[in-house]
């Protein structure tokens, strides 16, 4: 089988780069190893997507929908395989799939790369105790409880407060469950404060902050967790423990770039732990670009997606013989944790990504030329910013700073 | 001034206000309209957009996820958590479809946010 484009991954940025490439009358074939296309979307099914991209507000499946719909439309154009796994990608710009019907070879001329990220699992945290059942990442309670109908437990603790974490906060306490509290080892919520807000704040659900789980328990099940208060180095103080009775543990802690496939054939960026890529989604191997998830943890669904089309944009332009180089490198410098893209090449203006190290209330984003003031900072929460070329014309090095104003 | 985080949308707008004698007399930070309504419902009666799901017979899957039309009050979040819980739709559902309208005298419908076939149809 041969195809212009494959695209690996038919989530958010999957979707959106295969509608790119087909409105670019190219062939592409989207490979998704899930029965549905809409990746994680599906089981989000709360509210507070695709205000950026629709101007409205929709739920995770409905903004999924809404893809597949195009996707539809194209149908001629975009050969979409679900169930159906990429086992191997080569050198020779050809990969291995394999669905339950068969196994076989596709060849592509450009391969857009958008497999999202994974969740840190629990055996990461390295927390000593016991191994009972009962204890979940956020994302498989998530699909449990909104996909199969499965109530994951009766009384619960939830690590991390990132979003998700928050978010389950509110599911389980809506089922039913009750949830004793979130625990967040930094000493400032993870996650979106409006989510502090209609998650937490809003069901009475204490947030400890400073404080992380040292021991679990439990013979089958879960039975109890042992939290306590941690010094700036994140190592537990001794006598701050307190022990919750719980049935159920669930793990916000974090995602991480889903990168496995592609060992070896692409450079990866050691912040974002996702593959470097430039502004035209390009991957430091030409024939592969990368979007969304897999190239660094964007906080919106609808950033994912306009990375997604620019992926496919460029991997047409590729496709029908432009050539890009890379561009200059993209460093992050003062204050700033990691930038996303990795690289910027003149083709067109940038729009850069950002993370800041610490919170801050005020600050002045330095890029090349271009300054920008920006209040109330948090980790959490992502910067974007699009900087016109003019600003950053003659540079060998785009160093991003942000100084405390 | 008093400052509270609108929760509407995602992009959590940090609205400054200040309130003499019941009244709001001064507001900065909303970037939206939207934000202006919120903090005048946050003061007199917090309402809530409530996403969940209900159950579905004969469907590719057990169930529809499902939100209020528009925000309701969050006193009635309970209440409305258990009026869903007996909920029970034959399937085709549709995005967009209504469940229950009116729900609780609120004024806001709940409707299907995900498309679920009927088994064996095409």
């Amino acid at each position: 089988m041969k195809t212009d484009v494959l695209v690996i991954g038919a989530g958010a940025a999957g979707m959106a780069a295969a509608i790119a490439a087909a409105k670019r009358n190219l062939k592409v074939v989207i490979a998704e190893r899930d029965e549905i296309t809409g990746g994680i979307l599906n089981q989000c099914i709360h509210n507070g997507f695709g205000l950026h991209y629709f101007r409205e507000e929709l739920t995770g499946p409905e903004y999924a929908e809404r893809f597949r719909e195009q996707l539809s439309r194209y149908a001629g154009a975009i050969d979409v395989l679900n169930d159906c796994h990429v086992l191997r990608l080569n050198r020779d710009r050809t990969a291995l799939l394999v669905s339950p019907k068969n196994v076989f070879e596709l060849e592509a001329k450009v391969v857009v790369y958008a497999a999202g990220a994974r969740e840190r699992p629990f055996g990461s945290l390295m927390i000593p105790g016991d191994r009972p059942s009962g204890i979940f990442t956020a994302g498989v309670a998530q699909r449990l409880m909104n996909i199969d109908n499965r109530k994951v437990g009766r009384k619960a603790l939830i690590v991390g407060s990132g979003d998700i974490g928050m978010i389950m906060a509110r599911r389980l306490t809506l089922e039913g469950i009750e949830v004793v509290g979130v625990v967040e080892r930094l000493p400032y919520p993870g996650g979106l404060l409006r989510n502090v807000i209609q998650c937490l704040k809003d069901f009475n659900i204490p947030l400890y902050l400073s404080s992380t789980v040292v021991e679990v328990k439990g013979s089958e099940r879960l039975e109890e967790v042992v939290v306590a208060s941690v010094d700036e180095q994140f190592r537990p103080i001794p006598g701050t423990e307190k022990s919750f009775k719980v049935d159920t543990l669930v793990l916000s802690v974090g995602l991480i770039p889903q990168v496995e496939m592609l060992n070896g054939l692409v450079t990866l960026d050691k912040r974002t732990r996702g593959i470097a890529c430039s502004n035209t989604g390009q991957s430091s191997n030409e024939w592969i670009f990368a979007a969304g998830n897999c190239t660094a943890v964007f906080d919106l669904v609808d950033y994912v997606t306009k990375e997604g089309e620019r992926a496919g944009e460029y991997a047409s332009r590729y496709v029908n013989g432009e050539r890009f180089s890379l561009g200059v490198p993209i460093v992050p410098g003062e204050n700033v944790m990691l930038t996303f893209p990795n690289y910027y090449n003149d083709v067109d203006d940038l729009t850069l990504y950002l993370r800041c190290k610490k919170p801050m209330e005020k600050a002045l984003l330095k890029v090349g030329g271009f300054e920008k003031t920006f209040e109330d900072l948090i980790p959490s929460e992502m910067i974007v910013v699009k900087i016109p070329k003019q600003k950053l014309s003659n540079l060998d090095r785009i160093e991003v700073k942000l100084e405390e104003v | 001034m008093e400052k509270i985080v609108c929760v509407l949308c995602p992009m959590g707008c940090k609205i400054k206000y200040s309130v003499e004698d019941g009244k709001i007399v001064s507001v900065e930070g909303n970037r939206c309209p939207r934000g202006l309504s919120y903090l005048e419902d946050e003061l007199k009666e917090p309402k809530r957009i409530v996403p969940t799901s209900v159950k579905v017979v004969n469907g590719e899957l057990p169930l529809a996820s499902v939100k209020t039309s528009k925000p309701i009050p969050k006193r009635l979040i309970p209440e409305f958590m258990e009026l869903v819980k007996q909920v029970q739709i034959e399937a085709p559902v549709k995005v967009g479809d209504v469940i229950l309208k009116n729900v609780l005298e609120t004024g806001a419908d709940v409707v299907a946010t995900r498309t679920v076939k009927r088994v064996n149809s095409a």
